[in-house]
């Protein structure tokens, strides 16, 4: 559905001249239809330029941009227009206009797409209705909650039947339950339509929820792509077991450990690492009744991905020195990841 | 009674006076606001990383829109006189005063026009381009919705100075309250005459503030 090669996106500097910043850096992308594809970054990693890509609002330095059969790096004028009703976005401040409703906001790309009065009339009431925002259609921006906000965002998308959605960073501005509640509505949207959604985000919890691939972006380049439980189980690039961790590991964890490893200077802390099926298997029991170990459970955390669960759990091991090399080797037979902490 | 404390009023004169600025001021607030959104939109559009960013253009129209927003209107209706002779025919009456109102309004309301417009959420802007929008559509429907409240609130103030160069106007022969606060009032030492065109001028000037707040508050759903 889109794909990418060799695309470079250079801008010239503010301060400097001839100086250029690479904003996009060499990168190679394929997302296939029906797939929601994640792209995650910090700020200035490139991916906001790179999302902008897919429709035209930048147009690369080098390098074609192809999206659902047309090179949308070449095109202009008129063709990009009507490409670009084909390939909606959804946006980060939802971008509404406040002074237009709830249906007239929608209406919007209706009436720029020439569709008549009375089949946007009836197009509204079906996206409304899609997006759950009956009863609102006679509200301002102004009187929406964020959520809803990014509901008449998404709705406004969809007008046009469009083959891509894009989102760029459609979470970040909404509080952690609204993003689920719109994160579950894209994934909805993904399976009834069999929409393409590519989005954008610093947020790995994102990427964890809703995405089947995942593509790791840094100073403008693709560090590390890949179906997400891989990428969650091998992170390769330090910025991605950053990202890894943010889900994986409560924050404090770190401390935790330290604390553990003064606390106990016997014994071992363990952090196992459980990918899809095993994450059921009862381990810890198995420790407990094969070998001579006091087990402490530290802490532990269980993410659900599109395609399997990805756990990590903490454990505190005490016995004799055979005996705790015994169990981790008992724990590697089970593909269990095995990392003995130490101090930092 | 009101024929004794103001001796020197000829009310036919204060109507008909009165009526003359109306006029000047009604014609030259719809024409500036014309010109003015002409003018201001083409000043941000030509602006810096903007929909049909030119330097050239945006140079021309903002030296033009500064020297005539930064001339004295007195001065002004002076050194506008043969141009307004050649297109108006005459240096006296209401329609000898419009050239020159209109100049000089039009590019101090396109300056707020322009400031308007760059207050509208760049994101909207470019929300309403992922759409497959053409800049014309951008312009009648998210430009100027957009930024209304601002162009009535500007259009406002831009009115109200209207009315205060009327009067200037009318001092050199334009007709209207002011020509006839100058002429009857000032140098026949007339005071009531005065008093009473500065009192219509007010309630004028007051009218269209309250009718601009209106509109203003009526259009701002944010």
């Amino acid at each position: 559905m889109i794909s990418l090669s060799k695309v470079n996106k250079y801008f010239r500097s503010g301060t400097a001249k001839n100086e250029t910043i690479k904003a996009v850096n060499n990168v190679n992308l394929t997302i296939n239809k029906s797939e929601i594809f994640g792209i995650i970054g910090y700020s200035g990693a490139g991916k906001s330029t790179l999302i902008r890509m897919l429709n035209g609002l930048e147009t690369p330095t080098e390098g074609s941009v192809v999206v659902a059969g047309k090179e949308i790096s070449k095109i202009k004028g008129a063709e990009l227009r009507k490409a670009r009703q084909e390939i909606s976005m959804i946006f980060q401040h939802f971008n509404l206009l406040w002074s237009r409703t709830v249906q007239e906001n929608i209406a919007f790309p209706l009436e720029i797409a020439g569709v008549p009065a009375k089949k946007r009339a009836e197009r509204v009431n079906e996206l409304i209705k899609l997006v759950g925002l009956e009863g609102r259609e006679k509200a301002y921006p102004s009187q929406l909650s964020g959520g809803q906000k990014q509901r008449v965002g998404i709705a406004r998308a969809l007008a046009n039947n469009p083959k891509v959605l894009l989102c760029d960073e459609a979470t970040s501005a909404l509080d952690p339950q609204t993003t689920d509640a719109i994160l579950d509505l894209l994934v909805d949207i993904n399976q009834r339509l069999g929409l393409t959604i590519v989005l954008i985000t610093h947020e790995m919890h994102v990427i964890r929820k809703i995405c089947h691939r995942v593509a790791v972006m840094e100073s403008g380049q693709v560090v590390e792509q890949g179906p997400v439980l891989e990428v969650f189980k091998n992170p390769t690039a330090p910025i991605t077991k950053r990202f890894v961790q943010q889900v994986t590991e409560p924050e404090e964890t770190r401390e935790t450990i330290e604390n553990l490893l003064e606390r106990f200077p016997k014994g071992k802390v363990i952090q196992l690492t459980f990918v899809g099926e095993d994450v059921e298997s009862p381990l810890i029991t198995k420790l407990v009744r094969n070998f001579e170990l006091d087990v402490n459970i530290v802490q532990g955390k269980i993410s659900q991905t599109r395609n399997g669960s990805y756990g990590t759990l903490f454990i505190h091991i005490d016995g004799s020195n055979e005996e705790i090399l015994r169990a981790i080797q008992f724990i590697e037979e089970q593909q269990v990841g095995v990392e003995v902490m130490t101090h930092a | 009674m009101l024929e004794e404390l103001l001796p020197n009023i000829n009310w036919e004169t204060m109507i008909e006076a009165t009526n003359e600025t109306l006029y000047m001021t009604a014609i030259s607030v719809a024409a500036t606001f014309f010109l003015g959104i002409i003018l201001g939109l083409v000043l941000f559009l030509t602006g810096k990383d903007n929909l049909w960013e030119n330097r050239f253009i945006n140079w021309i129209i903002s030296a033009f829109v500064n020297i005539f927003r930064s001339i004295p209107f007195i001065i002004l209706i002076v050194l506008l006189i043969p141009f307004t002779k050649a297109i108006v025919g005459t240096m006296i009456g209401e329609n000898a005063a419009l050239p020159a109102l209109i100049i000089g309004a039009a590019p101090f309301y396109a300056r707020m026009v322009e400031i308007g417009l760059r207050e509208i959420d760049k994101g909207v802007i470019e929300a309403a381009r992922s759409m497959g929008a053409k800049t014309s559509t951008i312009i009648w429907k998210v430009l100027l919705p957009e930024s209304m409240p601002a162009l009535v609130s500007g259009i406002t103030v831009t009115s109200i100075a209207l009315v205060g160069y009327t009067a200037m106007a009318g001092v050199i022969g334009a007709g209207g309250l002011g020509n006839l606060a100058y002429l009857e009032g000032f140098q026949r030492n007339q005071n009531d005459v005065t008093l009473v065109a500065t009192i219509i001028i007010l309630i004028i000037v007051f009218i269209i503030q309250m009718i601009g707040d209106f509109i203003t508050s009526k259009l701002d759903k944010r």
